[in-house]
């Protein structure tokens, strides 16, 4: 395949980027799109240009590392498909790709298709777990806990913190990342202790980190790669408005 | 150099308590004085980290991805053993000791091994009050399911995906530490190099990935949870920018390299498309349940279509060579029956490099449905990578690399040989011998992490004494000198090609012969042509950019230089150890039906190798391996 790339350039963090073409001949169908990328980076070293800078690292779709918008569509055009698991059969030959990196306010551009995402770490550091100290554990049969809401909890917890639905968001919402965060340790009997400080707190520090709010367009929903579903902003929502309500009530009362 | 493993006394069962009774402790009001530096962030060093901070210690991690959630822990599909006997089917810590121990082909310590068998169940416990949503009967009680090398269902599992949330449990762990500012987390930091003062490992050198700045840690001991080597093979299931370099470093600093030649082959991955792949994914072997292995009988009918090749001229090799086991013949059995299918010139797809997993069978006999709840997933990904429909053809498989069991050398407290530098998970070596089971990876590595390290770290600290150097200090300065000069070396080289093709070069030789199986007239042209790249390496070489910047092409040289001679290291290991033993299989060495022969008068022991400078070949040690409670005998699974 021959293609016609457009790919941000950005030497780092204060520096303005723009977008540049590239041409690039002999791309295999089979190759996936970071292939792709290896194949431009190995001509342009060989012509003594520097490499285009893109996050990747297990290139299996599991750890979310990747984070490429392509053709405006944060991980491209497959539905349910991390950009490392993209392969270039879902091109045509001649085709013209734009390839940008996540574009978010709270995600800064580090160079070139690097963002820093950081922010997402903050956020679980503030109320992200469950409190419990190795060791002080009670037998894993302990507390049952019923096939629906450990698979639905798993649902949630399958969330592989790339970022694509902040970047996909107009407002650059992370409710989705944090709802599914919610949801997964709120489901659970082990996460109730905690249940009401983790929401509040994970909130207000989503809102400090410059992250907008939801406008329910379900965009976030529509590019997860691993298809988290909007119940778990209903769900954040529902546990946040309780803590809050409480919260009133228990200084009036 | 001193291999006392410092085995406690008494019966097995005993040891660690006895152990932990012993060694020293470092009270609450005094830990506060010390600092631990932990490099890695994987299932071993994040819930390192997050215990030690727990407990109150000072700890700063390191990693070079941009969160510590993204270590390659999160890449394990299985499970995790543990012996809970919550089935009921006569599990016991004693039984999960003895099938490690005869899995690795009674090739590791006794102790360390039944230890990790102790310490399992804790570890469910663990990660259950975590929040790890671990897969459930209708009961509501924990499901367990049986994996390879094992008659009990002892594994336990969160779908296909157990590793990512065993990680990301270990990660909230960690993250609660790093928010109560217990620790600090250096995301995108490399290290480069180990700092010794007087003999002891008291910091770093690191390398910020961002702007490229070089600095020193320094602290009262440094733990190393840096991950396994299956990269120095170029093409493995490893993520890409895992790698051998922190662990080499503490070598050729003093660290005694532990069996460099055991490494395991997966035998279900997706085949190379071609020379454009830059990984292999791997799927459950459980697809051999219902799949059959074959390949052509005649070379000229492989570049047709399989569904047209009649079945008196397709070979089922498996089935003809092992009839009782059939495509269910043990993981390194299969593998290298795949290369010889190959290496006959009867290999499938993109270079011949694959052989047919068939389902046709087990559709008609149990209806597609059947087969798509079964593995619907695994043919989803499948057609992911390849583009091809396995309901309708046969899916294309060949063996990749996927897991190492060598590894810094470790004594029963996990510290290495030199003092106050400890090696935890993959990065050592300590438990697997020569061949890992399934689902043992997960529990190596948070049972040193969350359970061992944080006793036996206190008695190394409360005997050191808090105090960690200043950085400024010569050692530092001299480390750091060293760690620039060489960054400058590989920058000035200014030829003219990629420290990547030099990888892909080096990955052939590697998997060539030094792969699946081995022998001494490969061995010996590996350790020929190895030098020679790395000489070319060393006058062609092109890196772009600069050193106080953001260089990807700069950090994968400074990975590929020491790929290039820790592959020897492996290659000489692999020479020497003349016997065959799990997954090191060296074809002198088999018996007719292609089993591996052990040496065990004279190879039951550990090889350990102590660099000693650019010009001279490594020396090897031995720590002598007593079996006291299990008899050696042939690993037979016929």
């Amino acid at each position: 395949m021959k293609l016609k790339l457009k790919i941000w350039r950005q030497k780092s963090v204060e520096m303005e980027g723009s977008l540049v073409d590239y041409q690039l001949a002999d791309v295999s169908p089979d190759s996936s799109f970071l292939e792709m990328l290896d194949l431009l980076n190995e001509q342009m070293i060989s012509e003594g240009e520097e490499p285009v800078a893109f996050d990747h690292d297990c290139r299996e779709g599991i750890c979310g590392t990747c984070s490429l918008t392509i053709n405006g569509i944060p991980h491209g055009p497959q539905k349910a498909t991390t950009t490392c698991q993209l392969h270039m059969r879902h091109f045509r030959d001649g085709e013209t790709i734009v390839i940008e990196p996540f574009r978010a306010r709270p995600f800064p551009v580090i160079s070139d298709l690097i963002v820093d995402r950081a922010a997402f770490d903050g956020i679980v550091q503030i109320g992200g777990f469950i409190t419990a100290r190795t060791g002080s554990a009670p037998d894993g049969n302990a507390i049952p806990i019923s096939k629906g809401v450990a698979d639905k909890s798993m649902d949630a917890a399958a969330c592989i913190g790339c970022g694509a639905c902040v970047a996909a968001c107009k407002n650059a919402s992370a409710m989705l990342f944090v709802g599914a965060k919610v949801a997964h340790l709120n489901l659970l009997p082990q996460g109730a202790a905690e249940k009401d400080r983790r929401v509040l707190s994970m909130v207000s520090q989503m809102d400090r980190a410059g992250f907008g709010n939801c406008t329910n367009f379900g965009e976030c929903s529509a590019v997860c790669p691993k298809e988290i579903p909007l119940d778990v902003i209903a769900k954040m929502n529902r546990d946040y408005a309780t803590a809050s309500l409480k919260n009133i009530f228990s200084q009036v009362g | 150099m001193n291999l006392d493993a410092k085995i406690p006394e008494g019966p097995l069962a005993e040891k660690w308590d006895n152990h932990k009774f012993r060694i020293k402790l470092v009270n609450p009001a005094n830990r506060r004085k010390y600092r631990v530096i932990v490099v890695g962030s994987g299932l071993a060093g994040g819930s390192a980290a997050a215990t030690l901070g727990e407990l109150g210690y000072n700890v700063e991690c390191f990693c070079y991805q941009d969160s510590p959630r993204r270590a390659h822990s999160i890449a394990a599909q299985g499970g995790i053993n543990a012996s809970k006997n919550y089935q009921n089917d006569g599990d016991s810590a004693y039984r999960l000791f003895y099938d490690t121990i005869k899995g690795g082909d009674y090739r590791s310590r006794e102790a360390n091994v039944y230890r990790l068998a102790q310490l399992s169940g804790n570890i469910i416990d663990q990660c259950v009050a975590q929040g790890v949503p671990f897969a459930r009967e209708y009961g509501g009680l924990l499901a367990n399911r049986s994996f390879g090398g094992a008659q009990v269902s002892r594994t336990f599992y969160a779908r296909g995906q157990t590793g990512q949330q065993l990680l990301l449990g270990a990660y909230s762990a960690l993250s609660r530490q790093i928010g109560l500012g217990q620790v600090k987390m250096h995301n995108r930091h490399e290290m480069l190099d180990l700092v010794l003062v007087d003999g002891h490992a008291k910091g770093i050198v690191t390398r910020n990935l961002v702007n490229g700045r070089i600095e020193s840690w320094s602290a009262d001991a440094v733990i190393l949870a840096t991950g396994g080597y299956s990269n120095v093979f170029f093409l493995s299931t490893n993520a890409a920018g895992c790698n051998v370099t922190a662990a080499f470093r503490a070598y050729k600093q003093g660290a005694g390299f532990a069996n460099p030649c055991y490494t395991q082959i997966h035998p279900t991955c997706i085949p190379q498309a071609g020379d454009h792949q830059s990984k292999l994914t791997l799927m459950s072997e459980s697809l051999r349940n219902d799949g059959r292995v074959w390949v052509p009988k005649k070379a000229e009918d492989c570049g047709k279509d399989p569904r047209k090749i009649a079945e008196n001229e397709r070979d089922y090799y498996l089935e003809r060579k092992y009839p009782s086991f059939g495509n269910l013949a043990p993981r390194d059995i299969s593998s290298r029956s795949a290369k010889e299918a190959c290496d006959d010139g009867r290999g499938v797809g993109p270079g011949g490099r694959g052989v047919y997993l068939d389902f046709t069978d087990a559709i008609s006999r149990l209806g597609r449905s059947t087969i798509e709840e079964r593995y619907g997933n695994l043919f989803e990904m499948y057609e992911r990578i390849t583009g091809e429909n396995a309901y309708e053809r046969p899916m294309r498989i060949y063996p990749a690399l996927h897991y190492t069991m060598g590894g810094l050398w470790v004594d029963y407290n996990l510290q290495s040989t030199i003092p106050g530098c400890f090696v935890l998970g993959e990065a050592n070596y300590s438990d697997h011998g020569a061949n890992r089971l399934g689902a043992s990876a997960l529990m190596q590595g948070l049972a040193d992490g969350y359970f061992i390290i944080p006793y036996t770290i206190a008695n190394y600290l409360a005997e050191a004494g808090a105090g960690a150097p200043s950085t400024e200090a010569r050692e530092f300065k001299e480390t750091e000198s060293r760690v620039e000069e060489k960054l400058g070396l590989l920058l000035g080289i200014n030829g003219k090609r990629s420290a990547r093709s030099f990888h892909m070069e080096l990955g052939k030789i590697v998997w060539e012969h030094c792969g699946m199986g081995r022998n001494a007239a490969g061995l010996q042209k590996a350790l020929e042509l190895i030098p020679d790249l790395k000489e070319e390496f060393w006058s062609n070489l092109k890196v772009t950019g600069k050193d106080e910047e953001l260089n990807i092409e700069l950090e994968r040289a400074g990975r590929v230089a020491d790929f290039l001679e820790f592959g020897e290291l492996l290659v000489r290991d692999a020479l020497d150890r003349d016997e065959s033993c799990g997954g090191h299989f060296r074809e002198e060495h088999q018996t007719e039906e292609g089993e591996a022969i052990r040496n065990d008068e004279k190879f039951t022991n550990v090889s350990v190798w102590e660099y000693q400078g650019e010009k001279a070949p490594p020396v090897k040690h031995k720590e002598e391996l007593k079996f006291e409670n299990v008899s050696l005998s042939v690993r037979s699974y016929k």
